[in-house]
Order: structure tokens, then sequence, then C-alpha cells
């Protein structure tokens, strides 16, 4: 193809997206824009996968049978939004195990979030209420987003979200509400969780490297650092509500613009996890990879049965 | 108590869930697939809300204040009536789908055969778990098929699955004093006769999906009286856990 033909085409495509157009597995796209759409999706299938850990490291612990059954459905949700995030990758021609590779080497990244650890029953509560709800903010303008199999996974995966949200919620109000003992767990689980779910929003403004080509493609409707204020301004009356004290003394509501003023993140710890450091970097993926070799001989027999019965199959024909 | 006998024989049922759906639980998020991780969760998700079912239903019957929960997770080791099949570990996944294997078999008879109960709340679960539970036998059986046929590696690890589990199986058709009194009302189901069916079945399954059925005729039993395996008192100090270092409260 000439280069002539290639910018028309591009030209095309953009005028596509402009005019709020889906583009579909089999249009023509351009090569960075399939590139970063993996990327960024692959990283969201592996958040959700990775996701499960933490969670999971409490269903067998749960305090109820009402709680454990509420848990187990939130993370067989999390495996299914993984399962369909991984399927809407593969539209743009990459597999599951090629993903999977990548997760497992390094070379493909998850939400740092879930780096670290779930020490006590209210972190359940706290992931609910605080990562999912960052996740939603993060994610509800991805409904909207120009390529078509994650704009419509984004809206089922978004929906479910927002029902973990309340739950999360749910289990804070009652822990908050409960004795002296359930409401120090619930306010040492926010004390832990309350900065990195502001660092989950990403790095700010201006170091952030995707923004602007991702906000031409829809990928991303608003900064990160508006992302943050509106994640802020929306949890804080929620503490409030509970009782609970969000752990930031510069916290204060600001008149004029609005919002709420907010004390200074601890940037060099974001990065030290991002960059593989954090407390359970290490032990999330050793978790993976471990499955995932513990495995290999299930998933060879169930290929190895399928090519038999396969077989089978067809001699019976002839 | 004034049911006694029933409240027992509640119990005897839904220890095997519980502690079943608990073993299931454990593997949330380490399964060889994705596909497989959900379908073990979801297991695990069928079996606790069949717990509930039946332990609302024997705490409505102990009417002495205790809950679901109580009953659940704040008996001692020697009180949990589940069969020792239910709690033997998840070695690799061949042990996990040979227990789940040889329980669903005997599960799906014994709750096809609850529906008739003269007992109308048991009748009512019974049926509404019978429809669960013929998925996960259809789950199960299609694995130990996949396992048994597919690699040469596969079928040694499903055999020596099913090899271990054998001697657990016996123990499903034990009665307990209560099971004979409910047997008696027509409320119960009498788990002798379902003995020589499953048999049956379980061995031309077990051809089906190429693998030999265990000749051996030493079985174990102790489950049913509370005597169980070394495995249970660590899956109860995981279950138990919140509930006992905070004791009366509200989740």
């Amino acid at each position: 193809m000439s280069e002539e033909q290639i910018k028309s085409l591009e030209k095309h495509f953009e005028e596509r997206i402009a005019r709020d157009e889906k583009i579909e597995p089999k249009d023509w796209m351009p090569e960075k824009y399939r590139k970063t759409h993996i990327r960024q999706m692959s990283q969201h299938a592996h958040s959700e996968i990775v996701g499960m850990l933490p969670e999971g490291n409490w269903i067998t612990r749960a305090p109820s049978l009402r709680r454990k059954v509420a848990l187990l459905a939130k993370v067989q949700d999390e495996a299914g939004h993984g399962l369909y995030l991984y399927s809407a990758t593969e539209t743009l021609g990459i597999s599951r195990d090629e993903m999977y590779e990548q997760l497992h080497t390094g070379k493909a990244k998850y939400s740092s979030i879930f780096n670290y650890p779930t020490i006590t029953w209210a972190d359940m509560g706290a992931i609910g209420w605080l990562v999912d709800g960052a996740a939603i903010i993060n994610q509800v303008p991805l409904c909207n987003t120009s390529y078509g199999p994650y704009a419509r996974a984004m809206i089922r995966v978004c929906k479910e979200e927002s029902f973990h949200q309340r739950q999360g919620f749910e289990i804070m109000m009652k822990l908050a509400n409960g004795t002296p003992e359930q409401k120090d767990m619930a306010q040492d689980a926010l004390n832990r969780w309350w900065w990195p779910s502001l660092m989950m929003l990403g790095p700010t403004d201006d170091v952030s490297v995707h923004t602007e080509q991702s906000m031409k493609w829809k990928l991303k409707r608003k900064s990160n650092d508006d992302l943050r204020q509106q994640f802020i301004d929306q949890t804080v009356p929620q503490a409030d509500l509970i009782g609970l004290t969000i752990p930031d003394p510069d916290l204060k509501w600001n008149e004029e613009r609005g919002s709420y003023d907010f004390g200074e993140i601890d940037w060099d710890e974001f990065w030290q996890v991002v960059k593989g450091h954090g407390p359970m970097n290490k032990q999330r993926m050793k978790a993976r990879v471990g499955a995932w070799e513990r495995g290999e001989w299930v998933r060879d027999a169930a290929m190895a049965h399928a090519e038999k019965k396969q077989a089978r199959k067809e001699k019976q024909v002839v | 108590m004034k049911n006694e006998n029933l409240y027992n024989y509640i119990l005897g049922i839904a220890d095997n869930s519980l502690i079943l759906g608990q073993r299931m639980g454990e593997l949330c998020g380490h399964g060889p697939t994705l596909e497989t991780d959900i379908a073990c969760t979801n297991i695990s998700l069928d079996l606790f809300g069949q717990v509930r079912s039946y332990f609302q239903y024997a705490a409505k019957i102990a009417g002495d204040g205790r809950t679901e929960d109580d009953i659940a997770m704040l008996r001692k080791e020697r009180d949990y009536k589940n069969v020792l099949l239910s709690e033997q570990p998840n070695t690799n996944f061949a042990y996990t789908i040979g227990r789940q294997f040889l329980f669903d078999v005997y599960h799906l008879a014994f709750l096809t055969e609850l529906q008739k109960s003269s007992d109308l709340t048991l009748s009512a679960i019974a049926n509404k778990c019978v429809k669960e539970v013929s998925y996960h036998e259809r789950f199960s059986l299609d694995w130990v098929k996949r396992l048994g046929d597919g690699t040469e590696e596969s079928n040694q690890k499903m055999q020596e699955a099913i090899n271990d589990l054998w001697t657990y199986t016996d123990e499903l058709f034990h009665q307990t004093g209560a099971d004979k009194a409910m047997v008696a009302e027509g409320v119960g189901v009498d788990v002798t006769k379902l003995k020589e069916n499953y048999y049956k079945s379980v061995s031309e399954l077990l051809e089906e999906a190429r693998l030999k059925t265990p000749e051996s005729k030493w079985f174990q039993k102790g489950g049913k009286q509370g005597i169980h395996t070394e495995h249970l008192g660590y899956l109860l100090a995981d279950l138990q856990y919140m509930q006992r270092t905070y004791p009366n409260m509200e989740w």
C-alpha cells in the first residue's frame, strides 16, 4: 500500500472515530491503534485475574455464610470479566496464551493495587468500596470508547462493578456500625487502602505518557488528575456517612473549586510498586505462574482428548 | 430438642456440602484454566447456597436462637458429620475432580430420592439442588473422561486419585441412627438402597473414561460419627477463624 493510500485510510479512520462510530475487528485500523488496544485491554484482563488473588485469600475465612457466598460470587464475576476481556482482546489478533506469556514474563502490567496484601476481613470491604469505586470511575467512560468489542465488554463489566462497590461499602458500613473492634478494623483498612486507591487512577497528568493519543481514540475521556479528583469528591462524603476518617490531614473542602483539596501522594511508593517491588508483586506472579504450570498437564490432557475424540468420530464416518 | 433426629439428619446432609464447598472455594484463582476456575467457584457457590437452605431450616428446628452461621462455624470438630470423602485435600486437579465425581454420582442419586421426602421443606430444597448437582456431575464426569483418556500422564494421575479416594466411597452408604429414624418416618432417603446402582454406574463411567475400577475392598469410615481424617481440623481452623476470634458479632 502506498503512503498516500495509508494516509487516506487513516484520515477516514479518524473521521469515523470523531463521528462516534465504533471500530469493529474486521475494520482497517492503524497498527498503533491495534497495539495500544492490545496493551490496554490485556492489562485490564490481567488486572481482573490477578485481582482474584487478594480477595480469593479470604474466601475460606469469610465471617458468615452470606458473606462467603457474596465474596465467591464477586471473585467469580472477576474471572468472568477476565474471560470476557481476553476474548475481546483476541479480536485484535493475539491469543490468550500469548497474553498470559506477557503477564508471566512481566512484559504486560496489571493494576498495581493488587500488589498490596489483604490482611483482615475489612480489606474485603475496602477493596469493594475504594478499589472497585476507583475502577468504575476509570471504566465508565470506556463504555463509549471507539473499539466496539471493548466498549460492549465494559458495559457489562461496569454494571457488575457498581454492584461490587455497593457490596464493599455495605461491608464497611456494617463494620463501622459494629463493635469498637470492628470499627477499628474498618478504619485500619481505610488507612491502608486510601492512598494506593488514589494512585490507582494513574500518575499525574504532567508525567502520564499515554494520555493525549488515548483521548483522541476515546480510550480515555478525562485526565488522571480529573478522575482522581472525582473519586475523592465522591468518596469523602461516603466515609463521613459511616463515621470513618480519611487518612489525610491536608484533606479540606475548597469552596471556590467546589472540590476537596488533598495531601501529597507518595509517588515514590507508586513507582516502586509499578516497577515490581511492592509488598506482594512477587507472590502474586508466583501464584499465577504456579497455577499455570501446575495446570499444564491438565490442559495437555484436554487437548489430547479433544483430538482423539475427533479422530474417533472421523474413523466412524469412514 | 423435640426433632433431634430431623436436626441431625439435616446436618448430616448439609455438612457434606459445607466441607466440599470449602474445599472447592480454596481453588478460586488457582485453577488450570480460567474456565475451570469459574466452574469450580460455581460449584462451591452452589454448595454454600444449599448449606444455607439446610442450616436455616436446622436453626428453625433447633429453635434455641442459634443461626445458620452458628451451626456452620461454631461446632467442635467431632460434631461435624460430613463423609471423609468430602474433606480430602486438593492434592492436584485429578484429586479435586475425582473427589467431586465420586461425590456427585452419589449426591445426584441421593437428591433425586430426597425430592420424594414427606418433609416439604427438605423436598423443596432437594428439588432446587438436584438441578445444580446434575450440572456438577456433568462437569466432573467430563473432566474424568478428559483426564482418563487424555495423555498417559493424565491417565496415571486420574487413576491414582480414584484409587486413593476409593476407600472413602463405602461410607456414603452407611446409615446413622438419625438416618434410620428419618427413613422410618418417610422423611429420609435409605442410602443403603443407592449403593448397588452407585458402584454399577461409577464402574461403567470409569470404563468409558479408560480407567480401572479399583478392586480394593478396604474402606474407611467415621465421618458420619465425627471421627475425621487429620485434614478436617485445618479446614475448620480457616472456616471458623472469624467467628472464633470475634465472637458474638454481626458481619
